[in-house]
């Protein structure tokens, strides 16, 4: 039987692999990463509609890094992040053994039951939820069908606004950021080892929590994954003062299909968007 | 008082060594006139302008900016401004995106030879930036801490 439990004993009873990043639960609407490096372990590692993080995000971590050769439960889009990863140098693949499953789903915060109402925005329009790229699959449930997305039409309510409503929109949701950078940690295309935000020789961003640093701070990091987000929204699950990040993420993963029919990992060896160019590209805004 | 069409709009400009600069050298040498709102910032390549050095020029006090470099196929680097390029195709929505008007960033390709052109190109961005008004949100935002609100 193709289990979590059964996978994971074999693959390190062959030494297949040095490390399996997984999920423990902690209660039954609760999951906490783990870090499992021998048969001992194993059977803490679960896999259900309560994994919420993005794993991928220890993948650029010096010390996972030296292991060997790593195993990691992945979801569909958490995939697409350690294939954007692959395609940017980070990590390389023949390190990485991706386990997965077909995914109906997860739930938008830890806590909430798993029902039709509790299911987290970025599922309902999910295009990855039989992920493409992985090595081993768990028995899972067939896909169902998830709830309409909203996410595209409230990103059209913004853009029907005037500049200067939308202006108000981001200075009020802005100001509310007390700079934690925890959209940053939990990001795992944000690897940089030094943050732009964390060089004051010289001071691009302030980093006091105002009004006006907030703004440059929170453009910056969604130009920064201009092309490169694949929208597994951690950034917004872990802002601890709600900020729609992902509605800035999502405008730019519009605009990056709509200029370029880029869509950000969805294969490996792709070119990188931003790290790329063609003669072809729009320049009517160009006079 | 901010309300005034009749402004004087703070427009910075930065422009790539190669081809704008020239360009605008040229402008002065053939003794062209033109507004003088716009403050010149010479940089090696167009590539090399970081979206950064925009939207710190609006934290300043800038009420328009002006991105400007070689043709496509010009550039003295092969391939910055085609690089420069895709990434202001992205920028310039996310701006428009996060409520800074369109008005306000301009881009153009101004050539070692285009003296005239930069002429046009300066004085018709003034124009748009002058009828976008003073840009009041950006510097004016709040400087003090607003955790406590």
């Amino acid at each position: 039987m193709n289990n979590l439990y059964n996978i994971a004993k074999d693959l390190f009873s062959t030494n297949k692999v040095d490390l399996i990043i997984g999920y423990k639960s902690i209660d039954s609407r609760r999951t906490k990463p783990i870090f499992v490096s021998s048969n001992e372990d194993v059977d803490h590692l679960v896999f259900n509609e309560y994994s919420l993080n993005n794993l991928s995000v220890y993948l650029t971590r010096k010390d996972i890094k030296k292991y060997n050769k790593i195993g990691i439960l992945a979801k569909g889009c958490d995939i697409r992040a350690i294939v954007q990863l692959i395609n940017e140098n980070q990590i390389e693949r023949e390190k990485i053994l991706i386990i997965s499953k077909k995914c109906n789903g997860v739930v938008k915060d830890f806590g909430l039951e798993y029902n039709e109402e509790n299911i987290a925005e970025k599922c309902k329009s999910c295009k990855v939820r039989t992920p493409k790229v992985f090595d081993l699959m768990i028995d899972s449930e067939e896909e169902k069908k998830l709830p309409e997305p909203t996410i595209s039409s409230r990103v059209n309510e913004l853009d029907s606004m005037t500049p200067e409503e939308r202006f108000e929109f981001w200075r009020n949701e802005f100001s509310k950021c007390i700079r934690c950078y925890a959209c940053r940690q939990a990001c795992p295309l944000c690897y940089c080892e030094r943050c732009i935000v964390d060089k004051n020789i010289p001071d691009w961003i302030e980093s006091s929590p105002t009004q006006r640093a907030n703004f440059s701070w929170n453009l910056i990091r969604a130009f920064h994954l201009s092309g490169r987000c694949i929208g597994c929204g951690e950034c917004e699950r872990v802002c601890p003062v709600d900020i729609p990040l992902s509605l800035l993420n999502a405008k730019m993963g519009i605009v990056a299909f709509k200029e370029f029919n880029y869509a950000t990992g969805m294969e490996i060896g792709e070119p990188t968007l931003v790290g790329n160019y063609s003669n072809e590209d729009n320049e009517d805004f160009i006079k | 008082m901010e309300t005034n069409i009749n402004f004087e709009p703070k427009i910075i400009a930065f422009v790539c060594n190669w081809c704008t600069y020239t360009g605008a050298d040229l402008a002065g040498t053939s003794r062209l006139k033109y507004a003088h709102n716009v403050r010149i910032i010479k940089l090696p390549c167009t590539g090399r302008i970081d979206p950064l050095f925009i939207i710190k020029a609006f934290e300043k006090g800038a009420d328009g900016v002006l991105v400007s470099g070689c043709h496509p196929g010009d550039c003295h680097y092969t391939s910055g401004n085609f690089h420069a390029r895709r990434r202001w195709i992205l920028f310039n929505q996310l701006l428009n995106f996060a409520g800074i008007d369109n008005r306000r960033v301009h881009f153009s390709w101004v050539s070692a030879s285009e003296g005239r052109k930069w002429v046009d190109v300066i004085n018709e961005v003034i124009e748009t930036v002058r009828k976008a008004r003073p840009f009041v949100g950006y510097s004016k935002m709040n400087k003090e801490y607003v955790y406590n609100e």
